[in-house]
């Protein structure tokens, strides 16, 4: 047997670290399109993903936004959700029995709906043996408090992490907004304020008519795009954020297939989110990383360490 | 529930923009409920990107050809062509590939009554042929089928082999008696009291319908359809607002998981919106 065919057959390695935090691969849900596990656990076994990113907590339960929340927009869609989720009481009671059962990590993605809420759930959180990192949210277009407002200004991002980072004994990832100028100004104020990582993009703010009824389709007015349309925007910013800093980055924005995946962690991201694809087929993230695997054989490299970053540039 | 690739078994238009789609779904005569959905996906590529939400009208099983091979099993939705989905969906023919995504939701609980009295408003009347299918086994069961024009009076043929007495009206009066399906309904309750009701339709039917229940106290059991995205209660786009909903203390309830049947009660009917345009797929009119 060649020693090329050797290497043909031995599983290429998948498993990826991102600030201390060991994913066995690089795909994870992305936050507020995965519910708490449950929804999707009759499909796949959640053990098959490299992260479980829980819907966004915060320290009471919320509401969310009046309805029409969503509407579908030429490959993608709007939503304005508005962070309705169960409270940080609720998902310790009711949501981290069902999560224990897993060996796969548990990323809590959590806001607040001021300074100070946002240093008290990440208290909250950083007791949790079960949860392995936290994913802090400042970066919502959907609700007024508790998520843009801080993710749009440097000096309120840098504030919110530098608390939360004193709270918190655990892995501290950031996710960011793409609705500024410059997403690698805020990637570097949350570095310098203490985040670990970086997970970029959430949703686009965008807009949509019923032209029939004249009426917005969705009720907040705006809402946060996702969906295969906004993927070359968000592969735009994961790479200027990857230049800008050196912790780890997390790329998320229309990922559908491993294809998409491969563009993102080739431009640099160290390990995706997938969102919307969720809804379209929830075997959507076991495919990608199956995908992965073949991609590694196919380019007969034995680790997707290889891979990232690995973008040529001439 | 589970999502898997199957195969279009036939695909017939029932009258003017109305289409009957038969697929392959084994594991479905034992799994679903009256009341239950289904995601399909139309597509094999990103548009439209979501599914589009079906009620199941019947399952059943196609008898094994002379190939020695098992009962087929197979799932029928009763859709109408209001969109991008159900317009591509229209094109499919026998043999085509969709991706389905089911049985979903909680489904109609059936209340034992005398009288049962079933209210279908256009394709809103899929969800009630399995229901009737049950309830006939139990007692008496009425459809009251409504609709714009005889084009919209749906498969009440069907209803009538299953034994159960049907009551057509239309807006124009071009099939069974002019007027609301609502008017019809006023005078069986009038008749039946004791009668427990389950209505599918558009929300001005509905809201009619449980005006005229609450009034008699009579038990009233809805399915309600969606825009939805998942199907499966992680996106939380398909809520409605519940009883007691208020801008202070909202109260939200999921159409996909926690519907789409509710109890009429646990509704807070004076806020739900009059968007819903009983198309039965939960598409907007494009």
């Amino acid at each position: 047997m060649s020693e090329g065919k050797m290497n043909m057959d031995k599983k290429p390695n998948l498993a990826v670290d991102i600030a201390g935090l060991h994913l066995k691969n690089p795909v994870m849900p992305a936050s507020g399109t995965f519910g708490y596990g449950q929804e999707y656990a009759p499909f796949f076994d959640l053990d098959q993903l490299g992260g479980i990113v829980t819907k966004g907590l915060s320290l009471n339960p919320k509401a969310g936004n009046p309805t029409p929340r969503i509407a579908e927009t030429t490959s993608g869609m709007l939503n304005a959700i508005g962070l309705q989720n169960v409270g940080i009481e609720a998902f310790i009671r009711d949501k981290l029995p069902f999560l224990r059962q897993y060996r796969t990590p548990v990323i809590a993605n959590f806001f607040g709906n001021s300074l100070e809420e946002y240093g008290e759930v990440a208290r909250r959180l950083s007791d949790l043996s079960e949860v392995a990192a936290v994913e802090l949210n400042i970066s919502c277009p959907n609700v007024k408090k508790g998520g843009i407002v801080f993710g749009t200004d440097p000096q309120a991002a840098a504030e919110v992490v530098t608390l939360v980072r004193r709270h918190l004994s655990k892995p501290l990832i950031v996710k960011l907004t793409p609705n500024v100028t410059d997403i690698t100004v805020m990637a570097r104020a949350v570095e310098e304020a203490g985040a670990d990582a970086i997970c970029c993009i959430n949703t686009l703010t965008g807009m949509a008519v019923d032209v029939h009824r004249r009426q917005l389709r969705i009720a907040n007015g705006t809402g946060g795009l996702s969906g295969p349309a906004i993927r070359p925007v968000a592969v735009r910013m994961v790479y200027q954020v990857v230049q800008a800093v050196n912790v780890p980055v997390i790329g998320v924005g229309g990922i559908t297939c491993a294809e998409d995946a491969l563009e993102f962690l080739i431009v640099g991201a160290r390990a995706v989110q997938v969102g919307t694809a969720n809804f379209v087929d929830p075997q959507a993230m076991p495919k990608i990383v199956t995908g992965l695997e073949q991609y590694c054989r196919d380019q007969h490299e034995d680790d997707i360490n290889n891979i990232i970053g690995s973008l040529k540039l001439s | 529930m589970q999502n898997f690739n199957t195969t279009i078994l036939s695909n017939q238009e029932l009258s003017p923009g109305y289409y009957r789609m038969r697929i392959l779904a084994p594991g479905f005569v034992a799994a679903a409920k009256p009341g239950q959905f289904v995601m399909v996906r139309v597509s094999g590529g990103l548009e439209p990107l979501l599914r589009r939400p079906f009620g199941i009208f019947r399952t059943g099983f196609l008898p094994a050809d002379c190939d020695g091979l098992p009962d087929k099993e197979y799932v029928e939705i009763l859709y109408k062509v209001v969109g991008s989905g159900t317009s591509i969906l229209k094109g499919l023919h026998q043999g085509d590939g969709v991706e389905l995504l089911g049985p979903l939701g909680n489904g109609f609980e059936l209340r034992p009554a005398a009288e049962q009295i079933l209210v279908g408003g256009g394709i809103g009347l899929v969800p009630l042929y399995m229901l009737a299918r049950e309830l006939v086994k139990n007692g008496n069961v009425r459809l009251l089928m409504g609709g714009r024009c005889r084009d919209d009076i749906l498969a009440v043929t069907e209803f009538e082999r299953l034994g159960v007495a049907t009551y057509v009206s239309t807006d124009d009066g071009s099939l069974g008696e002019e007027g609301l399906v609502t008017d019809v309904l006023q005078r069986k309750l009038a008749r039946y009291p004791e009668a427990a009701v389950y209505a599918c339709g558009p929300m001005p039917m509905l809201r009619a319908v449980h005006e005229l229940c609450a009034a008699g106290k009579v038990p009233l059991q809805v399915s309600l359809e969606a825009f939805m995205a998942c199907g499966v209660g992680a996106c939380l786009g398909c809520v409605v607002k519940g009883a007691g909903h208020s801008e202070t203390d909202p109260h939200y309830l999921c159409t996909c998981k926690e519907g789409p049947v509710f109890m009429a009660d646990q509704l807070e009917w004076d806020l739900l919106e009059d968007r819903q345009d009983g198309c039965g797929c939960g598409e907007d009119e494009a």
